[in-house]
């Protein structure tokens, strides 16, 4: 009923408008791209003044925390290759993205983080040994062991839990997004993606659902140059990814993403447009990936470290804030004070891994618990039936690694 | 990107093949399967990510970018959706495309184009439109890996009319089953094994031959036996010979039978060794409901074995549940050899 009132609502009666015409093949060629907003250069010089607004404190705890981001990726990564841990993702060179734009939300917003946002997950209190347990999947996991590691989530943090298939979690903001909207809640759905997985069928849904059904969803997309072995000029033309926003009616933002004062001041403009407007907005962040793809990836094979070299010492977001903070007279500490940091983030991160390996596995029980809200009776015999098989062949199984044992 | 596709036609010359090495591992018999169909029909190409300069997500195109360059094969942005779209739109103009698959599990994302337009194609179109396609990857169980990448999709893909099913186990299977997929006018789906990539097997006088291809549709009987049938495909044949092994020695004779193909499926082979036994294990990762073990029990039923059987068929399965990363937990979410031989036991129950 509602849709018949519609149609009759709106007119779509022919009217000509004389403006809306050329009368020569003019075609748009020019893919002027858009500019990055910087706030601080690359020796931490402020060349955009009114936007040095951020609260001293604020500023220390990002730059202490993504000193400690640093020294933990390091130290979780070199685990993988002495098989400590199977898998890791670290995030040298994107912190200022992750911490700089977590640190602009509020702690109400949801997150749907992609895979490399462990700045996003720890600046709201995920702790070391969260991570660290998650990654060895042993039973103080929060994930009961079922994901791969970096696979995290927390209800309590408001942060969805990572999901391995690409770009999925775009629409899905997009629909949390709506439902913030149409409640009339203050709160958004800040997305991250890369410029990867910005090629995904599921980007371009989202984009136009999120701009026509006007739902709260902050899109962050976070171009660090390549997606696995693949740059950019492979991935896609045209200008960035941010270069396609704006065909969707969305409101769009570059940002140097190596600019932590850039970060913070575009996300927070961005935040307080959506909750105004209940529209989305747009964010490209470009940054850099300093290391492998992950420790899968020998990232070498197809670039060279000269390439590597130049960003991570010509343009960090680490030196650059650190730079920021001195020149301004903003760093609480000395240098001493942040090896100290780093140091006790380390001897953190060793007694984690020792203290997780000691663990058991979680229970067998929790292999058939949460596949639906409650164990149905054909689970509750496939576990009889495993328990009898366990029992029978205790020898051959390490049942004591299982929390609870049989 | 259809105009590169179309110059392939008329550009390329076919490549001398050398002399195949006999032992290799499963992973070099799909490159080499790859490797002489690529220089037998120039229609042939691969697409997928990262298979070109990165030499493959798991090595498996190792040197093929090198050696055909990038018109052949194909590195693409991130869209399943997307390059197996623009695949069978390929194999629908006449070319010949060998979709690679990072893990078929990402392939979800693209199936509307493997199912609603590959498979139906051809019917659909009166057989004016023949998509001769193949698409392949890693399926099932690969180790470390969790719900998301563990998922076995022999009965979702075997289920379609329209569609060839394959999983090749040894390298014999790999290289003739591919090449035999590769050729074949119809959409083929290639279920390989990521575990299975590095295992080295010997590759036979017959499969050594660039010109031969294994014939679809045959299952291949692994060991003779006379008690117990146990039917499996893939890396599960490795724990089910090892399981005959293992029984063998306490004097039981099981006949393994390789499916190699899944659809359609070797029902001859199949009944004609439940007749001869009379007893049937059916092992597969895959979960339990809707499996291919519940085809199997279906179809002896169904073929005249029904009389034959002296005890019902017993199915070894993957735990009816999203794969759990944590290792221990994965240790026993997915059928070993263990599991088989006490299946095995179970289906002889009271015949001793």
């Amino acid at each position: 009923m509602k849709h018949f009132m519609r149609f009759s609502k709106i007119s779509k009666a022919f009217k000509e408008v004389p403006s809306q015409y050329v009368y020569q093949i003019n075609p748009i060629k020019n893919f002027e791209p858009i500019k990055q907003f910087r706030v601080i250069d690359l020796e931490g010089n402020l060349v955009a003044k009114e936007y040095n607004n951020i609260p001293k404190e604020i500023l220390n705890q990002i730059f202490e925390l993504m000193i400690s981001i640093e020294e933990m990726d390091n130290l979780l990564y070199m685990s993988q290759r002495q098989g400590k841990i199977s898998f890791y993702m670290t995030s040298f060179g994107e912190t200022a993205t992750t911490v700089g734009t977590t640190a602009a939300l509020q702690p109400q917003d949801f997150i749907f983080p992609q895979y490399r946002e462990q700045g996003s997950f720890m600046w709201r209190g995920f702790t070391i040994e969260q991570i660290v347990n998650q990654c060895i999947g042993n039973h103080l996991d929060g994930g009961k062991g079922r994901q791969m590691p970096v696979h995290y989530g927390s209800k309590d943090l408001n942060i969805v839990t990572v999901s391995s298939p690409l770009t999925t979690q775009v629409p899905q903001a997009s629909g949390a997004g709506y439902g913030f909207r149409v409640n009339g809640e203050n709160k958004i759905a800040a997305t991250w993606f890369g410029e990867g997985a910005a090629s995904e069928g599921d980007f371009h849904s989202a984009m136009n659902f999120a701009q026509t059904l006007k739902c709260q969803t902050l899109f962050l997309c976070r171009n660090n140059h390549y997606a696995i072995s693949t740059p950019t000029d492979d991935q896609f033309r045209g200008d960035t990814i941010a270069g396609k926003a704006p065909a969707y009616g969305m409101r769009t933002l570059k940002i140097d993403g190596n600019d932590l004062l850039a970060v913070y001041n575009g996300v927070k403009y961005a935040r307080e447009e959506i909750i105004k407007n209940k529209e989305p907005f747009f964010i490209e962040f470009i940054t850099y990936r300093i290391g492998d793809h992950s420790t899968s990836d020998h990232s070498v094979l197809y670039r060279s470290q000269e390439e590597i070299d130049s960003w991570k010492s010509g343009n960090n977001p680490i030196n650059r804030l650190g730079l920021f903070l001195k020149k301004q007279g903003l760093r609480q500490f000395n240098d001493d004070h942040d090896n100290q940091i780093r140091k006790d983030v380390r001897n953190r991160v060793i007694a984690a891994l020792k203290h997780g390996s000691e663990q058991q596995s979680p229970s067998i029980q929790d292999l058939f618990t949460d596949v639906y809200d409650e164990v149905l009776p054909h689970l509750q015999e496939q576990y009889t039936e495993l328990r009898e098989h366990l029992t029978k062949y205790k020898d051959q199984y390490p049942i004591n690694k299982f929390k609870g044992g049989l | 990107m259809y105009r590169n596709l179309l110059k392939l036609r008329y550009a390329y010359q076919p490549q001398p093949t050398q002399l195949t090495p006999i032992k290799m591992t499963v992973r070099e018999a799909i490159n080499l399967a790859m490797d002489e169909e690529l220089a037998h029909d120039p229609n042939v190409f691969l697409i997928g990510e990262e298979v070109g300069q990165y030499q493959g997500a798991y090595k498996v195109s190792k040197g093929l970018f090198q050696k055909y360059g990038g018109d052949r094969i194909i590195d693409t942005p991130i869209t399943e959706a997307g390059f197996t779209g623009i695949s069978v739109g390929a194999a629908l103009y006449g070319l010949k495309p060998i979709v690679e698959f990072m893990t078929w599990n990402f392939a979800m994302q693209a199936i509307d184009h493997i199912i609603n337009s590959a498979a139906k194609a051809h019917y659909m179109s009166a057989g004016d439109q023949k998509a001769s396609i193949v698409f392949r990857g890693i399926n099932g169980a690969t180790a470390y890996v969790a719900a998301q990448h563990s998922q076995c999709f022999a009965s979702w893909y075997s289920n379609v009319p329209g569609l060839i099913v394959l999983s090749p186990y040894d390298c014999d299977d790999a290289k003739s089953l591919l090449k035999a997929a590769i050729r074949n006018p119809n959409p083929v789906v290639f279920l390989e094994n990521e575990i299975l990539y590095s295992e080295s097997f010997e590759l036979s006088a017959e499969a050594r031959d660039p010109n031969y291809i294994a014939p679809i549709g045959k299952a291949k009987v692994m060991r003779k036996g006379d008690h117990v049938t146990i039917v499996a495909f893939s890396k599960m044949v490795e724990y089910s010979l090892r399981a005959a092994e293992q029984l063998f020695r306490e004097g039981i004779s099981c006949e393994v039978i390789n499916l190699r193909s899944l659809r359609p499926l070797d029902r001859d082979t199949i009944l004609e060794s439940v007749k001869k036994t009379g007893r049937v294990v059916c092992v597969e990762e895959g979960w339990p409901q809707s499996g291919i073990g519940a085809e199997i029990a279906a179809l002896i039923m169904e073929g005249g074995a029904f009389k034959y059987l002296d005890a019902p068929i017993q199915r070894v399965t993957g735990v009816e549940v999203p794969t759990p990363y944590a290792f221990n937990l994965e240790a026993i979410s997915f059928p070993k050899t263990e599991q088989i031989v006490d299946a095995v036991l179970n289906v002889l129950k009271g015949a001793r």
